[in-house]
């Protein structure tokens, strides 16, 4: 039976990977950016949810509805000031910008934490568990796949279903055009990475209740991220769940074998995916 | 109609500043080789630090200036080359300096398979890829229990005390070894900093300098026009592998200390890196050498000041990628339209006073 628990750990853990990735595939879906900074955006919220929920003895869980509207504020802000003038046809600017706000940000949380581990506590939360069958699985995993598939339903009901995700979906087709229908391109793409930044702060609340968390971590989540988005197949939402799952999975065998392989076994997975489908397993786009 | 057959065009590439800069540079080259000479060991030092970065900078903006392959992942060549060094050194008993060149082909080699998964991602996406495989080639390292595994190993000292060129350096300034290895491997990151900087103008002024730059600006022109512009990137990466795993190499014989975590960091090698290019200036062979000066200038100011040093370096590279995206080189190269590496190609001679446009030569 280890091995069926070594795939539902794996697959609670790809949640939390769907979760990091959902906000890299929404900006990268309708403004073709790749921010660099995503990680480090995760750990920032973090953080945030970290300072609300000890300053205002707030429960992790409210703090994190409180933080929602200031990370979107920030994003927004983000995009619309800094990141609007990045884009083009030209790569480099995007990713040059994006890699030094990374380093800003992850030297900024050095300098006002400091380099120490934390953790955000949701007292014996963090330690319940159900039985599902002969598996015990614990609540907080669950809870995290959960809040993977709602981010993902609803971020799928607010492209098809509204007139924000009309604006959304034309823009990403053709902004000149859009533009001519009175959308204006530079406010739908600050409003996107605003909707991405409250997915980073729900998948900040896992990261920081379930593990330990520190200022350099951003990274290692960014690269997760972008390997559950290729591993999916750019343009899908439920693809990037499964790419996060696949990752996780991966991850879990890999730290059975040996804890030293954990990190290594989800990247082999990857270049796996890479090899043999380079366009990952659900493609929808042609980028 | 007279005087057009007896007046010849050239193409040229030189201008009057780089032929004076040239003789400069000469000279420069000349009294840095004579460094040992007058300079103390902690300036060989800093010099040494400066022109490894130099080079790293260098093969960084062949890949991102001019071949458009933005790499945050090239700190996978420097630990490569670094790791391939202390194995050649400690499990095969080579001389450094001579293990040094093998882990820069052994770079090289390393490149091949990892650019066979790396070509099948676009922009920024390849950017994020390549630090993935810095990633797995930093975590298989760590695996490799004889050469120290997660904690790093340090170079056997009688290695690095019996190289025979250390010997003749040593008796050559009446230094003790510790002394003579600042020299010689201040010497070994001169001349690979002069090579790296002459193979990039060679390349650049070449055919295959041409096509990369038409390639950069227009990769379906360029096309179009016969140019494979997969095999010169390439190729670029490649060179750029070599280059950057020789200078890994030679930074640990240096050090003689490895671990990981250092020699994959990605703050040092490809930060670091990164911001010396875009400072400086992206796509120009002087952008480097201005910013690793730059660069230099402030990590001696504001050294003290630990993560308030990277924090403002990131804000610099912002500021300068969206308001100045040419760097500090750029804007001075704008306004006095000197270059002294210079690339572009000019049509001279001919009649000067021709006021028959639209002629055989129009």
């Amino acid at each position: 039976m280890a091995w069926l628990d070594t795939i539902i750990q794996g697959i609670l853990l790809g949640g939390l990977y769907a979760l990091f990735a959902a906000g890299l595939s929404l900006v990268f879906g309708i403004m073709r950016l790749v921010n660099l900074a995503h990680g480090d955006l995760i750990v920032l919220a973090a953080f945030l949810i970290l300072v609300l929920a000890s300053a205002l003895g707030l429960n992790p869980f409210i703090a994190a509805l409180v933080a929602m509207p200031v990370m979107f504020a920030i994003g927004w802000a983000l995009q619309f000031y800094l990141l609007n003038r990045t884009l083009g046809a030209d790569i480099l600017p995007p990713l040059l910008v994006t890699f030094g706000l990374s380093v800003v940000i992850q030297n900024g949380l050095l300098e006002g934490f400091s380099a120490d581990s934390r953790r955000i506590s949701i007292g014996g939360l963090e330690s319940a568990s159900v039985a599902l069958g002969p598996i015990n699985v614990g609540v907080m995993p669950l809870l995290t796949l959960a809040s993977a598939i709602a981010v993902i339903i609803g971020l799928n009901q607010l492209f098809y279903r509204t007139s924000l995700g009309r604006a959304f979906r034309a823009t990403s087709d053709d902004p000149v055009t859009a533009g001519l229908m009175g959308i204006q391109p530079k406010r739908i793409f600050a409003t996107a990475t605003g909707i991405a930044m409250v997915v980073v702060t729900i998948a900040a609340l896992y990261l920081g209740t379930r593990s330990n968390f520190d200022p350099t971590i951003g990274p290692a989540r960014l690269i997760y991220a972008f390997e559950a988005v290729i591993i999916g197949g750019l343009g899908s939402l439920w693809g990037t769940l499964a790419g996060g799952i696949v990752i996780g999975i991966a991850q879990t065998f890999g730290a059975a074998i040996n804890p030293e392989w954990q990190i290594l076994a989800g990247h082999l997975a990857f270049l796996l995916v890479l090899l043999v489908r380079p366009r990952g397993l659900f493609p929808r786009s042609v980028d | 109609m007279t005087d057009v057959s007896t007046t010849r065009w050239k193409v040229e590439t030189r201008t009057k500043a780089s032929a004076t800069f040239a003789i400069v540079a000469a000279l420069v080259i000349l009294i840095a080789f004579a460094a040992p000479l007058f300079a103390s060991r902690s300036v060989l030092q800093d010099l040494f630090f400066i022109l490894t970065m130099l080079v790293l900078a260098q093969n960084w903006n062949l890949l991102a200036g001019y071949a458009g392959l933005v790499s945050v992942g090239q700190q996978a060549f420097v630990g490569f080359g670094a790791y391939a060094m202390f194995a050649l050194v400690i499990l095969g008993g080579l001389d450094p300096l001579i293990a040094i060149l093998f882990a820069g082909i052994a770079s090289a080699l390393l490149a091949i398979p990892t650019a066979f998964f790396l070509f099948r991602l676009q922009g920024a996406y390849f950017a994020i890829g390549s630090w993935v495989i810095a990633e797995v080639v930093r975590l298989t390292l760590a695996q490799w229990k004889m050469l120290g595994g997660g904690t790093g190993t340090s170079l056997p000292r009688e290695a690095t005390r019996d190289m025979p060129a250390l010997k003749f350096v040593g008796e050559l300034f009446g230094v003790k070894s510790s002394g003579a290895g600042d020299i010689l491997t201040y010497w070994l990151a001169l001349i690979l900093a002069i090579a790296t900087i002459g193979l990039a103008y060679r390349l650049l002024r070449s055919k295959q300098g041409l096509g990369l730059a038409a390639v950069r600006d227009n990769q379906e022109a360029a096309r179009s026009v016969g140019v494979d512009a997969r095999r010169m990137k390439t190729l670029v990466y490649l060179a750029a592998a070599f280059g950057t795993g020789l200078a890994g190499a030679l930074i640990y014989v240096q050090k003689a200390r490895i671990s990981p975590d250092a020699a994959f960091s990605v703050v040092d090698w490809t930060a670091y890196v990164i911001f010396i290019v875009v400072i400086g200036g992206i796509g120009t062979i002087e952008g480097p050498i201005v910013g690793v000066i730059v660069f230099y200038i402030l990590q001696s100011l504001l050294a003290d000041y630990g993560s308030w040093y990277l924090l403002i370096l990131g804000l610099i590279g912002i500021v300068i990628m969206l308001f100045a995206p040419r760097g500090l080189w750029g804007l001075f190269a704008e306004r006095t339209g000197i270059q002294l590496f210079p690339v572009r190609r000019r049509l001279t001679g001919g009649p000067l006073t021709s006021s028959k446009k639209g002629g055989p030569h129009g």
